[in-house]
């Protein structure tokens, strides 16, 4: 086996910035007061915040030290299925921090903010180029956030038809977001299985649809990492008794330029913009939701929208517009999380048509190779072509009674991130794998190593991967007696 | 994991298809989760319980269990009123996997038609049920 990137190196200690605070201890040194020293009122005077005190050299070695302990893209792979931990190139940032973007101020008015708006116009131009879609709000702030949105809009929908609906249906492959989101706007889950071959089946869609049934949410790809192939079908089944197909987006890594959702007979669906379409994510920032719909849906848009008139030249061509009266809403305060837009406007305007075709067809050809590669060291439930990540599980490590938590642990100290564990339900200790599109062949090559290698302790030397991670800074945390236990204080 | 038959299914309890036991007592009946569920659920770290006094019917959502992988929701085998919890689990909810069937226990009720006690499952039914 070739050499893993996992080692044990210096691993530093450190304290809390109070525990290094001494009296007197100072980071800046402040220039004189250049104007007279005013008085404040003594009903505003106070003790001061406690803050630590320290020099620079204590701050930066502080911060330095713990970003050590971090793993992210930009160190190694990160498998995590369903999350499209994908290499997010550094121009979008560069173009970010530009400063007229990082500058403007959503209160500036138009006249000063024509090229933000622009850019926004432009992007909703492209996802909806991309989704198959005649129009795109960019407002919801993430994924699930746009699902609401999505879920508002069909209720809206049906409000307006004259009679609500009180279900929604909602197969067992979908993001467990889908049901709270449903839930949220009043409907009813009602919950359905894949097939055997771990898509959904129409009939099984068509047993429970009726005049009372709002719609359905499908993830597509699921979360298994199957492409829906009846997908039109069910569609068709839907529509025909007068509900609505709402699309879980997610997943749109794998089908990026080749498949349009809105030509298989979805009606809405939601992209998250910090995953496919490059922006860091999984520290808790900011996401970014966009909701592409059909042309029937467009009167439900969240407001703001934004418009464009004339030519597009003078300083009001772009402009955002509230005059819709069947409108759910606003859902955002100005219009979304901006950052998040440009990096995904550079991504797209950077990668282009053809690029982005590509790095779907990369990203599915890597899961398939990890599928096909790994498939008889850890079983794999549904041994079909995948989409762009694959779903094993334990059964092969049970007989030494190794789990896929202890498989997943003991990546880590092999330079891996684990992959996503226990989800999705559908199959019993999942071990999920999406290695994306930005892995070279070399990396990949080497988690499958990895993988093999921790297969085989698993048979040779079981105890050590109950143990696992060994070579970390913290070692195997006791969840039990934390969860049983916990202590919210310091 | 253990295999099932290395789990322990008592004689006199009644089973359900969502893992719950029932033992009769007088006009009480006890109810906890089967050693197949909490072998299942792994090591339990929190148990929601019912007040004394709420009323279930047949298969209603009682309670709770939280293990180290997932939250659970316990359903009440037979229809009636809560007259006990089981106020150990909440200090020490690891009873439910150490003693399922005695100090793990969760509720008492009072059933409201102790005859739906017929439709559950014995050891047998249940077994077949698991081994599938």
């Amino acid at each position: 086996m070739n050499k893993q990137p996992g080692t044990r190196g210096l691993i530093f200690n450190e304290p809390q910035l109070w525990e290094k605070s001494r009296e007197g201890r100072c980071a800046v040194s402040l220039p004189k007061a250049d104007v007279e020293r005013a008085e404040i009122a003594p009903h505003l005077m106070g003790d001061a915040p406690g803050l630590p005190q320290l020099s620079e050299l204590d701050v930066v070695r502080h911060y330095t030290r713990l970003s050590q302990w971090n793993f992210g893209v930009d160190s190694g792979m990160y498998p995590l299925g369903s999350c499209t931990m994908k290499y997010n190139p550094k121009t979008n940032e560069v173009q970010a921090a530009r400063q007229g973007f990082a500058g403007a101020h959503p209160l500036a008015g138009k006249e000063f903010s024509q090229g933000a708006l622009k850019l926004m116009y432009d992007l909703e131009q492209a996802l909806g180029e991309i989704t198959g879609f005649p129009a795109v709000t960019l407002q919801p702030a993430a994924g699930a956030h746009g699902e609401l949105a999505g879920m508002l809009m069909i209720h809206a929908y049906h409000a307006k038809k004259g009679k609500q609906r009180s279900k929604i249906i909602i197969p067992d492959t979908a993001h467990g977001t889908n049901p709270a989101s449903a839930s949220l706007c009043g409907y009813e889950s009602v919950n359905i299985k894949s097939g055997e071959k771990g898509i959904l089946e129409p009939a099984t869609v068509a047993a429970v649809m009726d005049e009372d049934t709002a719609g359905i949410m499908i993830t597509n790809p699921n979360t298994l990492g199957l492409f829906e192939e009846n997908i039109r079908e069910i569609c068709d089944i839907v529509h025909a008794k007068g509900g609505l197909v709402y699309g879980d987006g997610a997943n749109m890594n794998a089908i990026m330029g080749i498949v349009k959702p809105g030509d298989l007979g979805i009606d809405v669906l939601h992209l998250n913009l910090h995953k496919t379409f490059s922006t860091p994510h999984g520290g808790g920032g900011p996401g970014s939701g966009p909701v592409s719909v059909v042309k029937e849906l467009i009167p439900f848009l969240p407001v703001p929208r934004i418009e464009k008139n004339r030519d597009g030249k003078d300083l009001s061509s772009y402009k955002f517009v509230t005059d819709c009266p069947d409108s759910i809403g606003r859902l955002h305060t100005f219009y979304g999380h901006f950052g998040v837009m440009i990096k995904a406007y550079s991504y797209i305007l950077s990668m282009g048509g053809k690029g982005l075709r590509e790095a779907s067809q990369l990203a599915v050809l890597n899961a398939n190779y990890i599928k096909e590669s790994l498939k008889g060291t850890l079983n794999l439930p549904y041994d079909r072509p995948c989409m762009h990540e694959c779903v094993f599980n334990d059964k092969y490590q049970q007989e030494n009674h190794i789990t896929t938590m202890d498989m997943a642990k003991r990546l880590l100290d092999y330079g891996f991130h684990p992959p996503t564990i226990y989800f999705p339900l559908v199959v019993d200790a999942a071990f999920m794998v999406e290695p994306t599109e930005t892995e070279s062949k070399e990396d990949i090559d080497q988690f499958i190593d990895a993988v093999k290698a921790i297969a085989k302790e698993a048979k040779l030397d079981p105890e050590k991967l109950k143990k696992a991670p060994l070579l970390t800074k913290v070692t195997r945390l006791d969840e039990v007696t934390a969860a049983r236990k916990p202590c919210l204080r310091g | 994991m253990k295999e099932i038959s290395d789990l322990n299914f008592p004689e006199d309890v009644k089973y359900t298809k969502d893992h719950e036991w029932s033992k009769s007592c007088g006009d009480i009946v006890t109810i906890g989760l089967s050693d197949y569920a909490q072998d299942q659920l792994g090591e339990i770290v929190f148990v929601e319980l019912p007040e004394v006094g709420d009323s279930f019917s047949q298969g209603d959502e009682f309670g709770s269990v939280e293990s180290v992988k997932a939250v659970s929701e316990v359903y009440i085998p037979i229809s009636g009123e809560i007259v006990g919890i089981n106020e150990d689990l909440e200090d020490a909810p690891e009873l439910v996997n150490e003693d399922c069937y005695e100090g793990g226990w969760i509720i008492k009720i009072k059933p409201e038609d102790p005859s739906q006690l017929d439709d559950l499952m014995d050891k047998a039914a249940y077994l077949n049920m698991l081994k599938g």
